[in-house]
């Protein structure tokens, strides 16, 4: 049986089930097909970061997008989703460091953009009391914050679905093809059929471009995480490094999660991932340095979710190059859940209106096809 | 107590119980460099906890089948394998590394076979006021009996089914402990079901046994049988306790309540290490999928004794030597010719096995006990109750893991062993679905908490180290 | 709630509970001196405040936790006394760095 609808997503993670929503929210009904269920990987298990911090000039415009959608989630998904804005902090470990902050801090401000500052070590300190007093300064974004990403992610399906998107579980989408102008997914026994696909297929979506012609440098990633038992609040803003691969975070109910960036060897067929303790050790180690507090604390649990990561570490988001009505939004390379609200609000737009007000020129799938002119050497 | 000698080994068993022992004692017999890592203080798991060690040493209280596993616990021993005890295995991966903590450091291990013989932990009796200071599973307490000859003295009763409740009740009896009564939750309607299964089990070693402790049980304390509701109450700490049996109602007043109904495999190690586990409709509980070996869905991985499904001691047993003769085939097949023949094993385990089919459908629990409802609590590390469950359910979380990120149940310190069946049931029940369906937490290292010093302190990676040699 | 037997020989142990000292036996777990002492050991968890003693005495509970010779969050049920130990009863989230 077909199906018509008014688009098809593909992928259920932060941002699919943002898409579905707000092309619920323009007056469309797609259907959103999720072979998992709803932040199944990366979406749902990821660090819960919501930072506009030390992001590549190029995503800048929609994460400041999504922030400002962030700070009134609960008017748009009836949930708080555990976003909490205490800040986020990137610590510099040694004068060498902060100097290369200060020029990223001008340069940022050169361009207009003010969300950045750059703080001595006596404000670091009262940010972050526990940091290790060697520690000369940093960065603050001041309106950044963490949220619960498996809640956050469900509840952007949820929302979706009240709304009116169909949500597929379980059943993966099969033989993506254009025909007699519309887009068609085989999902079981059924056909969707729509004007418009969304790709957001987070660690699959290479495949699907590949598959429609638009091949792309990405590689599947599984970051690390772990979380450490309840202990008292003693930091508020999540903490990021630069040098060292970490993140930072405490959580209300005490719960420390420490990540950063460390991979674990995924398995992306099986769904399934192999952590690489040696690397969780480095992470340990880095944690005992910087906050010395911390040695004490036992160590829960640790996991990994299989995301998307480009060559060059930005999204993949826009309109394809070469096919109509197709739309990408994939390759978060490990910081895509703050942008996930903003991108399907972008999303929406692009597929709407043909086009929106938010700067996205810097994530077209163009970036791979017409490639700058490589320096001489 | 010591880190492992070696870096690798031929044969790593996990858990020196009934299985874990034979195992080693097999491995080891037949010239495999063999590392034996148990968490407890001495061998004997659960069965035969504190064997080499109990100040129970009166051979009548404990019984012979406790004092059977000194000879397998002497030949672990002797066999040539390194044994380490208070050695927690808190990661195994499909690249059969472990990382194993003892002393308060920990290492990484490599080994060409791994034999999961971790065991069996008590069900979880989800009843209101669980948690109160003063319920304790039956196990625990014959856990204090065993090792320290602790016995209740205070107004005690025990509830639930299942051989291990008489014979703790038998052994506190026999040690001069007290006990008030004796609650049985053994659903009438079990007996009628379990009859077609009553031949195999009344020709089984256990059936004289099980009989005369309950007699001996019943001699010197009251029994009530078919209770069907059960709860305890009190403000910080136990106070009383009520049931229902048929159309008596009554409260007791109480301080310590013992609970138990049956065994389940204590799955969180293999399934961390990516074992396919399906839910087991007659013992109601994850039992891995193995081979006639006990080899699981991992190359390299078998699970031995309870863990394989529970089967008791002597098929532990038997299932500890089978997963070593396999090991041993594989890794020195000039030495399986000194073995037992196959078949001989597969007949023991066959015989050790007669009877179980019985067990299992005699006592399997109510729903319940098994399945709660209101504000009794199923995840005990987060408190969360069976309401907030089924309100999550009722908001669209459809599996366990989608419960997470509604109420983090599964995600304190016990990993989900004390509430895992429990969620899986509840929401199983609440979905129209089978527990199969709904599945199970999926489960990670560590399987049990590590602290950060120790983790830091583990050796560096291989890059880690060339940095450091190269700056 | 629960007594020794008689008949049991094992060397005497001192460990302190929050400074008072207390007699074990050798062999003894830290879970099983506790409730063998009288004293009151409940715990408080980190999530409610809500008072709890060991459920399972085997390992899988987590109920037990104990802070010991000044390392918290240990399974008390696993680790055997050892004269001199001190014991800590912990009160709701630990505070981190003690």
């Amino acid at each position: 049986m077909i199906i018509t609808k008014d688009a098809i997503i593909i992928g259920g993670g932060i941002h699919g089930c943002s898409t579905a929503l707000h092309l619920c929210l323009a007056g469309l009904k797609p259907v959103l097909i999720e072979k998992d269920y709803a932040g199944r990987h990366a979406s749902g298990v990821n660090a819960g970061g919501v930072r506009q911090l030390a992001r590549d000039v190029a995503e800048i415009p929609l994460s400041i997008r999504s922030m400002g959608i962030w700070e009134n989630i609960a008017d748009l998904v009836d949930d708080d989703c555990g976003f909490e804005s205490h800040g986020q902090v990137l610590v510099a470990e040694n004068e060498v460091e902060l100097a290369a902050f200060r020029a990223r801090v001008a340069d940022l401000n050169a361009r207009g953009f003010t969300h950045e500052e750059l703080i001595d070590g006596a404000e670091l300190r009262r940010l972050v009391p526990a940091v290790a007093e060697s520690c000369p300064g940093g960065v603050v974004s001041r309106r950044d914050g963490a949220a619960q990403p498996a809640r956050t992610t469900t509840a952007f399906r949820r929302k979706a679905q009240a709304l009116g998107a169909t949500i597929i579980e379980g059943v993966a989408a099969a033989n993506v093809r254009k025909e007699d102008g519309l887009w068609r997914v085989d999902v079981g026994a059924e056909t969707y059929a729509a004007p418009v696909l969304v790709n957001a297929a987070g660690a699959w979506a290479g495949r699907i471009a590949a598959a429609l012609g638009e091949p792309v440098p990405v590689e599947t990633i599984a970051p690390m995480l772990m979380i450490t038992s309840p202990v008292a609040p003693f930091i508020d803003p999540v903490v990021i490094l630069r040098g060292r691969k970490l993140s930072f975070k405490q959580f209300k109910n005490g719960t420390v999660l420490i990540g950063g960036g460390h991979l674990a060897m995924p398995y992306q067929d099986r769904n399934e991932t192999v952590l690489d303790w040696r690397k969780l050790s480095e992470s340990a180690r880095t944690v005992s340095e910087l906050f010395a507090v911390m040695r004490n604390a036992t160590v829960v649990r640790a996991w990994a979710g299989i995301e998307a990561r480009m060559r060059d570490d930005i999204p993949v988001f826009g309109p394809s190059a070469i096919h109509d009505g197709l739309y990408h939004q994939f390759g978060f390379s490990a910081h895509g859940f703050q942008l996930g609200p903003g991108a399907g609000a972008v999303m929406a737009e692009l597929v709407v209106n043909g086009g929106t007000q938010t700067r996205i020129g810097g994530l077209s799938i163009t970036r791979f096809s017409n490639p700058s002119p490589s320096p001489s050497t | 107590m010591s880190a492992p000698k070696r870096e690798q080994y031929a044969v790593v068993v996990i858990g020196a119980g009934p299985a874990g022992l034979a195992a080693t004692a097999s491995a080891a017999g037949a010239g495999l460099s063999t590392l034996l890592l148990d968490e407890n203080a001495g061998p004997g798991g659960q069965v035969w906890r504190a064997i080499s060690s109990t100040p129970v040493t009166r051979e009548a209280v404990l019984g012979a089948d406790y004092w059977s596993g000194a000879e397998l616990a002497t030949a672990a021993r002797d066999s040539g394998a390194e044994i380490i005890h208070r050695a927690t295995v808190w990661s195994l991966d499909r690249n059969l590394e472990l990382g194993v903590s003892v002393g308060g450091g920990s290492a990484f291990i490599k080994a060409k076979r791994v034999i999961i013989a971790t065991g069996a932990l008590e069900r979880p009796f989800p009843i209101p006021g669980w948690t109160l200071p003063g319920v304790m599973t039956a196990g625990a307490a014959q856990t204090m009996l065993k090792s320290s000859g602790l016995v209740p003295d205070g107004r005690t009763i025990i509830a639930g089914q299942g051989p291990l409740l008489w014979l703790l009740a038998a052994q506190i009896l026999r040690l001069g402990g007290r006990i008030d009564r004796v609650l049985d939750t053994t659903p009438r309607a079990n007996y009628m079901a379990a009859l077609p299964h009553a031949f195999a089990f009344m020709t089984s070693p256990y059936v004289m046994k099980g009989l005369a402790m309950m007699r001996e049980v019943r001699a010197k304390v009251p029994v009530v049988k078919g209770v069907t509701e059960l709860a305890a109450a009190g403000d910080g700490k136990l106070a009383s306790v009520s049931y229902v049996a048929g159309s008596k109602r009554e409260t007791l007043p109480a301080d310590l309540l013992l609970l138990h109904q049956g065994v389940v495999p204590n799955v969180n190690l293999a399934m961390a290490a990516g074992v396919e586990h399906r839910w087991n409709e007659s013992q109601l509980c994850w039992t891995p999928v193995l081979d006639a070996d006990g080899n699981s869905s991992v190359p390299g991985i078998a699970i031995a004794g309870d863990g394989a499904g529970i089967g008791g001691a002597q098929a532990a047993i038997w299932r500890g030597r089978i997963a070593a003769r396999a090991a041993i085939a594989a890794l020195a097949p000039a030495a399986v010719a000194k073995l037992d023949p196959i078949a001989a094993l597969r007949t023991g385990l066959a015989r050790a096995e007669r009877g179980r089919a019985f067990l299992d459908v005699l006592f399997q629990p109510a729903p319940q006990f098994r399945i709660p409802k209101g504000d009794t609590i199923v995840c005990r590390c987060e408190e969360i109750t069976a309401q907030d469950v089924l309100d999550s359910v009722a908001i669209g979380a459809t599996g366990p893991n989608q419960l997470k990120a509604y109420r983090r149940t599964g995600m304190g310190p016990c990993q989900g062993r004390l509430c895992g069946l429990t969620v899986t049931e509840l929401m199983a029940e609440a979905r129209g679905k089978s527990p199969q369906e709904i599945g199970y937490y999926r489960l990670r290292a560590p399987v049990k908490p590590i602290m950060l010093s120790e983790l830091a302190a583990l050796p560096k990676s291989d890059e880690a180290t060339k940095a450091v040699v190269r700056g | 709630m629960f007594k020794r037997a008689e008949g049991d020989t094992r060397r005497s142990v001192t460990i302190h509970v929050e400074g008072r000292a207390i007699e074990a036996r050798e062999g003894d777990s830290v879970s099983a001196a506790l409730l063998a002492s009288g004293l009151d050991a409940r715990r408080a968890t980190a999530v409610s405040g809500a008072k709890r003693l060991p459920y399972c005495m085997m390992g899988v509970c987590f109920d037990c936790l104990v802070t010991i010779d000044g390392v918290g969050n240990r399974q008390g049920c696993l680790v055997p006394v050892v004269d001199g130990m001190q014991i800590e009863i912990q009160k709701g989230k630990r505070e981190i760095g003690k």
